[in-house]
C-alpha cells in the first residue's frame, strides 16, 4: 500500500518535470515550436468547425421536416414553362392549369395509406387594412390546415368546419401579415380587404417554414412569389370561391392576366412514415397519367431529409479529409522538427544518459514534448474551431452546433497525432550511443 | 608496485580487453587490463593520445562494455550488465566530469546538479535541497538560477563537480577536468579535487598532463592499450 502510493507519487513528480523541461525546451524555440504546430491547429480546427457545420446542418434539415411534416407530400400547382403554354395561350385567353379535385379524389381513392388530403386554392392581390396595404397571397383551405402543416396558431383560433360549410368571411393572417398590417394595433376582430370583399381577423398563425425552401426549390415554378412569402392569409376554402370564383383575375401594371386554377396546393397526410416514399411515388404516378404538362410540384419532406442528409455526408468526407490531410501534413511537420531537436540535442542526450538515464527515460523526455507540441497546437485549434462556427453563422447565415464532446475529440486527436509522429523521433533519440553522443559537438 | 590493499577494492578490472572493427581491420584498445583501485584512492591516467585513455574511461564509466574480461565496480560484475542496469550504476555510483562541461543548456545551475538525482527518482524537494548545498559548497551558492551560459568556465565545472557529487558517488570520473581552462580556474578545479580526496572520496582523473602526477596519489600511464607503470607516489599512505 506505502509502496504503492510512492511509486505513483514518484512517477506523478516524474511527469511534472518532464513536463516542465518540455515547455523549457519548447520556449526555447518559441517561433519554431508555434510553426510546427501549426498544422495541428488547422487539422483541428477544421475538426471542430466540420462536425459543428455538420450537425448544424443536420438540425436544420430535421428542423425543416419537421415542420413541413415528415408524413406529407405537398402538391402545388405551377405554370407550366412557358414553351409548352405559348401555344394555348393563344388559343384562350384564361390560362388553365395546375391540380384538380380529381387529382385528390384519385389519390384518395388508390393511393394506400392516405390519411387526409388538405386542398388549398390561393389568390394573389393586394390585401388591405385602411390604407396599409401588401401584395400576397390568400390561401383558402380546410381547417385541419394548421395541425397537418404543423403550424401553430398564435393568437385567436383557426375557422371551423361550421364556417367553411356557411362560407364565412373570417381570415387568419399569417405572423408576418399580421405585424405588416397591423404593426401598432390588435388585428384580431379588425377586418381586412381584397379587392371589394371584407373578412374579419378571428386569429393570428405561425409564418409558413416552407416558404424559403420552397422557393430555393423550384425558383422559375414559383416565379410570381413576393418576396416576403411567408405573408399569407387563410381564409375558408368556400369562402374563397364564392369571393374570386373560378378564375383568378390579376391585374399588374397596366396589363392583366387570368387564370384558371381548381386548387393550387393539396398536401397529402400519409398514415405510415415508411409509406411515404411508396406513396408519393404512386402519386406521382397518377399526376403524370392525369397531366400532360408538367403544371404541378412535388416536395416531398422525408426526400428532402435524405437529400440534406446525403448532402452533410459529402461534406463530412470532404472536410474530414481535409482534416486528416492536414493532421497528417502537420504530423509529419513535428516530426521532422523533433528529428531535427533530437539531432541538435545529441550532447543533452548523452551527459543524461551518462548520468543515469535510462532509454525508457529519454523516451518518454521526448514523447512528452512532442505531445505538448501537438497538444499545445490542439489547444490553439480548439480555441479558432469554437470560433469559426460562430464567424460562419454570422456571415453565412448558417446553423452550427458544437456538441460537447467535439473540441474533446479533436483535442484527443491532436494528442494522438503528437503521440504516433513523437515515437520514431523518441526512438531514435533514445537508440543513440551513449559515448557517441556524449563525443558529438 | 601496489600497496597492499586495507580494504575490498571499489574498482577492479580482470583481463579487460575492447576491440573495435574499423572496416576490415580489429582495432585493439585495450588488451589485457588488469586493475584494482581502492577507496579513497586518488588516480590519475596518463598517457599520449591514442593509448586507450578514452576506452578506459569509457569502460569504468560503464558507457561501455569490455569485449573481454570483467569489471567489478563494488564488487558488482558490470561487464555483462543490460543496458537498463548500466545506467541504474552509472547514475548510483559514478560521477562524470568532462573537459567541456557537459551542462544542459536550457537549465539554470541548481537543476543542472539536479539532473542525477532526478533519475535516481529522488524527491523534489530533497533534490533541491542537496543541490544548493552541493552548489553553495562550491562556491556558487549566489548563482543558483543562472543558465550555463551566464557562468565562466570554471564556475561551470564546478557546477559539473557539484552535479557529480549529487548522487554521492563511488568513483568519481574526471576526463580533462581542466583542459578547457585557464590555469587559474584549472588551479581551482584541481584544489577542489584534493579536498574532495581529502575527504575520502576515491578519484579518477584522465589527463594528457604529466604535472598532474605530482599531485594525486598514484599514476597510472597507459601505452597502447595497456598499462605501462602504476606508481603510488611517495609518502601517500593508502
Amino acid at each position: 500500500m506505502i509502496q504503492h502510493s510512492l511509486l505513483h507519487e514518484f512517477s506523478l513528480f516524474r511527469l511534472k518535470r518532464s513536463v516542465l523541461l518540455g515547455i523549457k525546451s519548447l520556449w526555447m524555440h518559441k517561433l519554431r515550436s508555434l510553426l510546427t504546430a501549426m498544422g495541428i491547429v488547422f487539422g483541428v480546427c477544421s475538426v471542430i468547425a466540420m462536425l459543428a457545420i455538420g450537425e448544424g446542418a443536420s438540425y436544420e434539415a430535421q428542423q425543416q421536416i419537421k415542420e413541413l411534416g415528415s408524413q406529407n407530400v405537398i402538391l402545388r400547382s405551377v405554370k407550366a414553362t412557358d414553351a409548352t403554354t405559348a401555344g394555348e395561350q393563344e388559343r384562350s385567353l384564361i390560362l388553365e392549369y395546375g391540380l384538380t379535385y380529381r387529382d385528390i379524389a384519385q389519390i384518395q381513392a388508390t393511393v394506400p395509406g392516405v390519411l387526409v388530403t388538405i386542398p388549398a386554392r390561393e389568390v394573389k392581390d393586394f390585401i388591405w387594412n385602411e390604407s396599409r396595404s401588401i401584395d400576397s397571397s390568400t390561401l383558402g383551405t380546410v381547417p385541419w390546415f394548421p395541425e397537418m402543416r404543423n403550424r401553430t396558431v398564435l393568437r385567436g383560433r383557426f375557422f371551423t368546419e361550421v364556417e367553411v360549410s356557411s362560407r364565412a368571411p373570417v381570415c387568419v393572417l399569417s405572423q408576418s401579415l399580421a405585424r405588416h398590417l397591423f404593426p401598432l394595433s390588435e388585428p384580431l376582430g379588425d377586418t381586412v380587404r381584397i379587392q371589394s370583399s371584407y373578412f374579419r381577423v378571428i386569429g393570428v398563425i405561425q409564418d409558413d417554414p416552407a416558404a424559403a425552401s420552397s422557393e430555393t426549390e423550384n425558383k422559375n415554378a414559383r416565379s410570381d412569389a413576393t418576396p416576403g412569402a411567408a405573408m399569407e392569409m387563410l381564409i375558408p376554402i368556400s369562402t374563397l370561391e364564392d369571393h374570386f370564383g373560378e378564375v383568378l383575375f390579376k391585374y399588374r401594371s397596366g396589363s392583366f392576366e387570368a387564370e384558371k386554377v381548381e386548387l393550387h396546393e393539396v398536401t397529402v397526410r400519409i398514415d405510415q412514415p415508411d409509406q411515404v416514399m411508396p406513396a408519393a411515388q404512386a402519386i406521382r404516378h397518377i399526376l403524370e397519367r392525369n397531366h400532360k404538362k408538367v403544371d404541378y410540384e412535388m416536395i416531398v419532406p422525408l426526400d428532402l431529409l435524405r437529400r440534406a442528409e446525403r448532402t452533410k455526408q459529402i461534406f463530412n468526407i470532404v472536410l474530414g479529409s481535409i482534416a486528416a490531410i492536414s493532421l497528417l501534413v502537420g504530423g509529419i511537420g513535428i516530426m521532422n522538427i523533433m528529428l531535427a531537436t533530437v539531432t541538435e540535442r545529441t550532447r543533452e542526450i548523452g551527459i543524461r544518459r551518462a548520468l543515469g538515464a535510462k532509454k525508457k527515460d529519454i523516451v518518454v523526455q521526448f514523447l512528452i514534448e512532442t505531445v505538448m507540441l501537438s497538444g499545445a497546437g490542439g489547444l490553439i485549434g480548439v480555441a479558432l474551431g469554437l470560433a469559426i462556427p460562430l464567424v460562419i453563422t454570422h456571415f453565412a447565415e448558417m446553423v452550427t452546433i458544437i456538441e460537447f464532446w467535439a473540441p474533446a475529440l479533436a483535442f484527443s486527436i491532436s494528442v494522438i497525432t503528437g503521440v504516433l509522429f513523437g515515437i520514431y523521433p523518441a526512438f531514435r533519440a533514445a537508440g543513440m550511443n551513449p559515448v557517441e553522443a556524449l563525443r558529438h559537438e | 608496485m601496489n600497496s597492499p590493499p586495507s580494504s575490498e577494492p571499489v574498482i577492479e578490472l580482470r583481463g579487460v580487453e575492447k576491440h573495435y572493427q574499423m572496416g576490415d581491420t580489429l582495432v585493439k584498445a585495450l588488451h589485457g587490463v588488469d586493475l584494482k583501485i581502492f577507496p579513497g584512492d586518488y588516480i590519475s591516467i596518463l598517457g599520449p593520445s591514442g593509448c586507450g585513455k578514452s576506452t578506459m574511461l569509457n569502460i569504468l564509466g560503464c558507457l561501455d562494455q569490455p569485449s573481454i574480461g570483467q569489471y567489478f565496480l563494488d564488487g558488482l560484475d558490470v561487464s555483462k550488465l543490460s543496458d537498463d542496469d548500466l545506467s541504474q550504476v552509472r547514475g548510483k555510483k559514478l560521477g562524470f566530469i568532462f573537459q567541456s562541461y557537459n551542462l544542459i543548456q536550457q537549465l539554470t545551475v541548481v537543476e543542472n546538479i539536479e539532473v542525477p538525482l532526478y533519475y535516481q527518482g529522488v524527491s523534489e524537494k530533497e533534490s533541491r535541497e542537496i543541490a544548493v548545498d552541493l552548489a553553495t559548497r562550491v562556491g556558487l551558492g549566489k548563482r543558483l538560477d543562472h543558465r550555463p551560459t551566464e557562468l565562466s568556465g570554471g564556475q561551470q565545472q564546478r557546477v559539473a563537480i557539484a552535479r557529480a557529487l549529487s548522487n554521492d558517488p563511488s568513483v568519481i570520473l574526471a576526463d580533462e577536468a581542466t583542459g578547457n581552462l585557464d590555469s587559474k580556474s584549472g588551479g581551482d578545479i584541481l584544489e577542489i579535487f584534493d579536498h574532495l580526496n581529502a575527504e575520502g572520496k576515491t578519484l579518477i582523473l584522465i589527463t594528457h598532463d604529466e604535472g598532474m602526477s605530482q599531485r594525486t596519489s598514484r599514476t597510472i600511464r597507459l601505452k597502447d592499450g595497456e598499462i605501462a607503470s602504476d606508481k603510488r607516489r611517495e609518502g601517500t599512505a593508502q
